[in-house]
């Protein structure tokens, strides 16, 4: 489903489905006239859980930590960090990786890495 | 009907997430931590993307242009700068501590869990600040790449 999605934006508009690129841009400045595309598109992200329990009558379950302060940290750096190196898991780890660019294969390393150590110090050496 | 196309696309990533379990912070810090309670489900549901995507590109850029507007916006850069290895570290970091990448924390934001309250807004605010400051600094590195 992820995959397809970005394959169809693709024949649609011709542009990569990176979610931080196309969340980042709907701030401003503004520099192209997508930002109706980019809207919809988030607009479908965030409707995505209600669409599914109308559909399925199951309520999405999710457990996430309830440490706003820890979670306020890691929004900032997931947002400065994957606006930062021009994508994120989708525009690189998915779209980057599938047209063999060397450039995602990198950032993906790089994000998987700092993201498993990040896990094994948080975990095992502070202990959760 | 742009913004309805992309409504559609959005819905369909978003339930992607959502039945993958990608949009779950537990799953995905699970995933994510190799010695402890490694769960590798979400390795497939990326390799299943990418297989996808893989494919399909190819066949779409056959074609000459896309079916709204002229041109394929690739991203053409391919060198390995010091952003495109700082900006996944530090986002990498941010994911180990929240179970958060993009996608996951815009759908997960209707339903409203103080996790996510603090983590959307907080993201937001961090895109904000990495475009600003791309954009002012001396000699932008094309901030502007078309990912």
């Amino acid at each position: 489903m992820i995959g397809l999605s970005a394959v169809l934006l693709m024949l649609w508009e011709g542009r990569i489905a990176g979610i931080s690129g196309i969340a980042g841009r709907l701030l401003p400045p503004y520099r192209d006239s997508a930002f109706m595309s980019r809207f919809g598109f988030v607009a479908g992200l965030v409707a995505a859980p209600f669409t599914i329990l109308a559909l399925t009558g199951e309520v999405v379950a999710q457990t996430i930590s309830s440490n706003a302060t820890l979670m306020l940290v890691a929004g900032l750096l997931v947002g400065f960090g994957s606006v930062w190196g021009n994508g994120c898991t989708s525009g690189h780890g998915v779209c980057g990786l599938s047209r063999l660019s060397t450039r995602s294969l990198v950032a993906t390393g790089v994000f998987m890495a700092t993201a498993f150590a990040t896990v094994f110090v948080v975990r095992h050496l502070i202990g959760g | 009907m742009s913004f309805l196309v992309n409504l559609a696309l959005g819905l369909l990533v978003g339930a992607g997430l959502v039945v993958s379990g990608m949009a779950d912070p537990a799953k995905v810090l699970n995933f994510l931590d190799l010695s402890g309670t490694w769960d590798p489900s979400l390795a497939f549901v990326m390799g299943g993307a990418v297989v996808v995507a893989f494919v399909g590109y190819r066949l779409v850029l056959r074609r000459e242009s896309p079916i709204v507007g002229t041109d394929f916006h690739l991203p053409a850069k391919s060198d390995i700068d010091a952003r495109v290895i700082a900006g996944p570290a530090i986002f990498g970091i941010g994911w180990g501590l929240g179970g958060f990448c993009p996608g996951p924390a815009l759908t997960a934001l209707g339903l409203g869990a103080v996790g996510t309250l603090a983590f959307a807004p907080a993201m937001l605010v961090g895109m904000g600040a990495a475009r600003f400051i791309g954009e002012t600094l001396p000699h932008p590195t094309a901030s502007q790449g078309s990912h």
